[in-house]
């Protein structure tokens, strides 16, 4: 681990790098504000959901159900189980966060989506209290604004732009996951290991919303670790 | 007009519980390589399986944008190394093919 860094300001750094995730969420969460004025709920519930659930996907699956008429604690499990993975990120970001002081832990953690954990991990190296929490508070203002923007102007932007935008967060994963490939070709392997494994569990369909995600985040990490554990002694720290 | 309010406190708790309980719980612990090792590869398999995912319930007239943004931003970065510019690659390229 870095010693040292931990004094060092990381802002700058964690603005550029947090870009595609402000920009990627922002239309977004317009999307979704506007969305969720369709489905009748009030300014209110629409910024509260943004702003303490904070979850992108989650929060979409919401208004769904709530459109169907589906039941409180049914929708609450569905949300659970939606967000499960995130088990797995928070586990794997605690030993990344080895030099942020605990008290800060529990708000910290409310910051970790896909896209925040990604830039993260994928940024090991300058990881301190600093660029973690601008990166996180940034990704957060850009989504709890974006909502109310939506909410009040949604109408504006064009299907196609939204469309294209919401593919640009999956472009972001690839952007962030194939540059590691030239270190180790193990990338590659892996990329293509938990593909497979995802697919199965996809198609069989015996797990849904949610395990079909962790489980295959479960098998494919410990695939990893009987493959390659031996082979690659050099750390990636 | 109905409240929301029981429904989105229950949904904040359910969200924000996952996020944390690992990350206090497991941050003093002195944890074995093997482990490590599982909790590090965390973050390849669970891109790989957001993007496989992303690729796989895509519907039919997002099929082909999707792949083709994604990868055309996987090339990029490959080349360039530059996370800003890779991603308005595959935007504009996904946006090209959607207009």
């Amino acid at each position: 681990m870095v010693e040292g860094s931990y004094k060092r300001g990381r802002f700058k750094e964690a603005i550029v790098e947090s870009m595609p995730i402000v920009l990627g969420y922002f239309p977004i969460a317009m999307a979704f504000g506007l969305l969720s004025k369709n489905t009748a709920l009030s300014l209110r519930d629409t910024s509260l959901l943004s702003a303490i659930v904070y979850a992108g996907a989650s929060q979409f699956m919401a208004l769904d159900l709530i459109n169907a008429g589906v039941n409180s604690s049914s929708i609450i499990l569905a949300i659970f189980l939606l967000n499960i993975r995130h088990i797995m990120m928070s586990a794997s970001l605690s030993v990344e966060f080895k030099n942020i002081p605990k008290k800060f832990l529990p708000i910290l953690g409310a910051g970790i989506t896909d896209e925040t954990f990604s830039v993260v991990s994928f940024n090991k190296d300058k990881i301190n209290l600093v660029y973690v929490s601008t990166i996180f508070l940034l990704s957060y203002l850009s989504w709890n604004i974006g909502t109310i923007a939506g909410y009040l102007v949604g109408e504006i932007l064009p299907a196609s732009l939204q469309a294209s935008l919401s593919i640009g967060l999956y472009a972001m994963f690839a952007a962030l996951l194939f540059p590691e490939a030239k270190k180790s070709k193990n990338t590659l392997v892996l990329f293509f290991i938990s593909g497979i494994v995802y697919a199965v569990i996809y198609y069989s369909k015996i797990f849904t919303a949610g395990w079909d995600i962790i489980l295959a985040i479960i098998i494919a990490s410990a695939l990893a670790v009987l493959l390659f554990d031996n082979k690659e002694e050099e750390s990636e720290n | 007009m109905k409240g929301y309010l029981p429904v989105i406190i229950g949904m904040a708790l359910v969200t924000y519980l996952p996020r944390v309980i690992p990350l206090m719980v497991l941050k003093d612990r002195q944890l074995n390589d093997k482990v490590k090792k599982f909790l590090q590869y965390i973050p390849h398999t669970s891109l790989s399986v957001l993007i496989i995912r992303g690729i796989l319930t895509s519907s039919q007239d997002m099929l082909l944008p999707t792949i083709l943004g994604i990868s055309s931003a996987a090339v990029a970065a490959y080349i360039k190394g530059d996370l800003l510019l890779s991603v308005f690659v595959g935007v504009l390229v996904s946006y090209l093919l959607l207009m």
